[in-house]
């Protein structure tokens, strides 16, 4: 049985092939903070990361995935979440995860990103309450 | 002494007349400004749930042996089932459950694209929709009324046109000096909440139904869905803890409720039935689009002398008709007015409430028409909206019990006198422009909510209500306004909401009214546990009560003394304090309405018609504001959805079929975090001192109300030309221009008398 590194764990790839990895993490392994809101790779709400690359899980079969997998569930100390709540970057919450791992995959890369580039990664995640001036600044104060 | 009163309850602005229970005098409000906790920037008590992905929404749970559904639904905009088969779609691998058009609420009849026809549950989604292919189906393609003008000529109506006149309109124009006369339109929009619409059903037995389900109103759930399967309401339990989004489009069942309840009871399992982001597109509600017919007349001086205007609704195959001339008949002081609006029923998906329905359509036709009048005027709008000021509501003449619009104003004109600067920074093709635009809308909540506060030994307290947070914050709200009662910080108070079989009721969450309807009821209820906690207190430290309160976590006596709250609370060990509290009844004979201001800053590119808002100020009275962080995430969320509500989203049809073109987030646009223009707030934070114990109106819905009028009209400052149409596409943008040009050309090149 082929495996899948998730979040520092090992998970066994017991899934149909043309599982979708959002599918895979949320019905199988029971990993829902990852949202899937489209289904479709549009709106961002699924993202995780694979080797720190933010991808959209919901159009990613589960068993093309070559690298480790992180989900909100490895994100959750990360400071970009209590930068989040602490400028209310989140209303009803379900784009959220996907936010926050979009935004950590940023800031990995360049910690203290302008503007520019901040709506420039962050512009695939669609947030329908209309938290971005928010996120923006979640994003520019994470380091505290 | 429970008395019994009669008092007038509205939402979103349809008023009922409501009986309800008042138990005691109401409390006198906090002074003005911020209190220890309330008026205080709070971050949202469930904010680090939802943002570690903890939250469970509906769509997250899953109960043991849950069966998942596939939905058959009409792709034609009408048609007739002559023939369907059902039969292998049943026999399919892991189909457990098949309905077909004679259960309710699926029909063989779809009067619109999206409707529900046929529907099978699963033991997973994919077999379910595996087993939908299977259905055999001869659709009788039928002749759709898809053209809202078409409807009202041929009298396919929602209702009786609605019509209100004060003055003689007639007259009114006679004695203008200047008229202005426009027809704008409107689009249709999608509310496209993150969390689509969902349930799950699960039956206990035949006759106790439990719902999960993705709504603004789980006692409205509740009472819908007993009634539909003739139940007692306490045997229909329904919860929603986390929801994604609503904004409007979730304070009904819907048909997939139905769907889940019907297979669940069929196949004595737990059934979820989700509406895929196409589904979503199709029939899960929307903004209905609008044609507005307007004229204006006025003297030279600006006071207005009529306004006349005449209303088409899209409305679709259900729903109701939202007023788009309320703002006529609201804004501004004039004598003669008329507003006649019709309802089209058309084969179209029903519209549903978004986040304040008709006042902002109305508004963007209103709003622009005043700018156009000044234009013509050569008036400045500000002062032309002042001199027109209303200083009691010109329906009925009744006061009203709070309006700061005139402050609104004055603390707008800083932003309003940036426009010499703006324009003068207009550069090559791109022309800078300011507008304003006004905004009024209900927001006072009502009657009947209630609220429990429990406090226990270790001096925690749980607010408990059968609530909803949708996502503005409400429950926030609650907490802190239990703490500031209770004299506590507020994380020490838990909130236990969206569950109506653990709470007594609560108000919707929809027209703005969570927090004036519940804030009353959770600070009552919190005060009732109060005056309990300093009773004991008294008696305990023999002290008279009248010199005891509660502050800081602790029980302070003017005389000096102070005691942590749980030296009290602990003494009772498993033992609780109890409060109960309801929300009074709005002022008698006032009028409770919210008022605003935004000013826009915007770049055209003449050339490309491209259009980008750099700046949106926005200045609102919705009485005291409690939590000024959540505030201002719910001003800057009404506003980026009426930044895309004016530039870029729209329900496209395809005019021949009436099918749906945009179902897709990549067909529809909603705006991106690169949209989105620099955001001020500033709210006048004065409590309503005729309502409730709190003074505190909605927010929900009026910041997104002036945002298309302020930028249409900024747009007009930049480039003289008159917008009429949203969404601004670069085509509407381009032709706009061109009129204008061909206007002054014709100005320029009219012979001279």
């Amino acid at each position: 049985m082929p495996e899948l590194r998730i979040n520092g764990g090992a998970h066994e790839l017991d899934a149909p092939v043309g599982t979708s990895l959002a599918h895979f993490l949320r019905e199988h392994i029971g990993l829902t903070g990852t949202k899937i809101a489209c289904n479709e790779g549009h709106c961002g709400a699924c993202t995780v990361q694979v080797d720190g690359v933010p991808i959209l899980s919901c159009i990613t079969l589960v068993h093309t995935v070559d690298g480790e997998v992180t989900t909100i569930e490895g994100l959750r100390d990360h400071p970009m979440v209590d930068a989040f709540v602490r400028t209310d970057a989140l209303q009803c919450g379900f784009c959220t995860p996907g936010q926050i791992v979009s935004a950590t995959a940023l800031v990995a890369a360049n910690p203290s990103p302008s503007s520019e580039e901040i709506r420039h990664a962050m512009a695939g995640n669609l947030c329908r309450c209309g938290t971005y001036p928010k996120i923006e600044e979640a994003i520019s104060t994470w380091q505290g | 002494m429970a008395r019994l009163i009669k008092t007038e309850k509205e939402v979103e602005g349809r008023y009922t007349e409501q009986w309800i229970v008042v138990e005691e005098d109401a409390l006198e409000q906090w002074p003005a400004g911020p209190q220890d906790t309330v008026g205080r920037p709070t971050p949202r008590q469930t904010g680090l749930q939802r943002a570690r992905g903890e939250a469970q929404y509906t769509a997250d749970i899953q109960l043991p042996g849950m069966l998942h559904t596939a939905v058959l639904r009409s792709p034609f905009a009408r048609a007739r089932v002559s023939e369907i088969d059902l039969q292998m779609a049943e026999k399919a691998p892991g189909v457990r459950a098949v309905l077909g058009p004679d259960t309710e609420p699926l029909t063989d009849e779809p009067p619109y694209q999206g409707a529900p026809v046929a529907a099978i549950a699963a033991d997973t989604f994919e077999q379910a929709k595996a087993a939908l292919a299977l259905v055999e189906v001869e659709w009788e393609q039928l002749t759709p009324l898809l053209d809202a003008d078409e409807a009202v000529a041929k009298g396919e109506l929602m209702d009786e046109p609605s019509t209100h006149e004060r003055g003689d309109v007639e007259r009114g124009l006679a004695e203008a000096d200047v008229v202005v006369e426009a027809e704008y339109r409107t689009q249709s929009v999608l509310h496209n909440s993150m969390e689509t619409h969902q349930a799950i059903c699960q039956w206990e037995g035949d006759n106790r139904l439990t719902v999960h389900i993705s709504t603004q109103y789980v006692w409205g759930i509740r009472e819908e869905v007993a009634e539909h399967f003739g139940l007692p309401q306490d045997h229909v339990r329904v919860v929603c803890r986390f929801m994604g989004g609503g904004f409007g489009s979730k304070n009904r069942p819907g048909s997939y409720t139905y769907i889940a309840a019907e297979l669940a009871r069929k196949t004595g399992r737990p059934v979820k039935c989700m509406l895929s982001r196409r589904e979503e597109n199709l029939d899960a509600g929307n903004r209905n689009a609008t044609i507005q017919r307007l004229r204006v007349g006025a003297r030279s001086d600006g006071t207005l002398t009529a306004l006349d205007g005449s209303f088409v609704n899209a409305t679709g195959w259900d729903g109701w008709v939202a007023s788009t001339g309320g703002p006529m008949r609201m804004l501004y002081a004039c004598e003669n007015v008329r507003t006649v609006e019709h309802g089209a029923k058309l084969n179209l998906p029903p519209m549903e409430p978004f986040r304040a329905p008709g006042f902002v359509e109305g508004t963007f036709g209103l709003e622009c028409l005043l700018d156009e009048l000044a234009a013509k005027l050569d008036l400045d709008p500000l002062e032309l909206r002042k001199l027109n000021y209303a200083h009691t509501d010109a329906m009925d003449e009744r006061p009203f019990s709070s309006k700061s619009l005139l402050e609104c104003y004055r603390r707008a004109e800083p932003h309003w006198e940036r426009r010499e600067q703006v324009r003068a920074s207009s550069d090559g093709t791109w022309k800078r422009g300011v507008g304003l635009a006004s905004q009024v809308w209900y927001g006072g909540g009502g009657p009947p909510s209630y609220a429990w506060v429990r406090v226990g030994a270790d001096g925690r307290a749980a607010v408990i209500t059968a609530m909803q947070d949708i996502g503005t914050g409400s429950a926030t709200a609650m907490a802190q306004i239990a703490a500031e009662e209770l004299g506590i910080p507020v994380d020490r108070v838990e909130v236990s909401l969206g569950d109506t079989a653990r709470g007594p009721f609560a108000s919707i969450s929809a027209g703005s009214s969570t927090i004036p309807s519940m804030g009353p009821a959770v600070r009552s209820a919190a005060a009732d546990a109060a005056r309990q906690i300093l009773e004991i207190s008294a008696q305990r430290f023999d002290r008279e009560q009248r010199i005891l309160s509660l502050k800081g976590g602790q029980i302070v006596s003017s005389d000096g003394g102070s005691w942590p709250l749980e030296e009290v609370t602990g003494l009772l060990e498993s033992g609780q304090i109890l409060g109960k509290g309801s929300r009074g009844p709005n002022p008698t004979g006032m009028q409770v309405l919210t008022f605003g201001v935004q000013v826009a800053e915007v770049a055209v590119d003449v050339e490309t018609g491209e259009i980008r808002v750099d700046k949106i100020a926005a200045i609102h009275d919705v009485g005291r504001v409690i939590n000024p962080l959540g505030a201002s995430s719910q001003v800057e969320g009404g506003i980026i959805q009426g930044v895309g509500h004016t530039l870029s989203e729209e329900r496209l049809l395809d005019p021949a079929t009436g099918t749906i073109l945009t179902q897709t987030l990549d067909a529809y646009k909603l705006p991106t975090i690169a949209d989105v223009p620099e955001i001020v707030t500033d709210l006048i934070d004065e409590p309503d001192t005729h309502l409730t114990n709190l003074g505190s109106k909605g927010l929900g819905e009026p910041p997104i109300i002036p945002t298309a009028a302020a930028i249409a009209n900024a747009i007009r400052d930049a480039t003289g030309a008159d917008i009429r149409s949203l969404p601004i596409t670069r085509e509407e943008m381009l032709r706009a221009l061109r009129e204008a040009h061909e206007r002054d050309r014709d100005r320029v090149g009219a012979p001279s008398a």
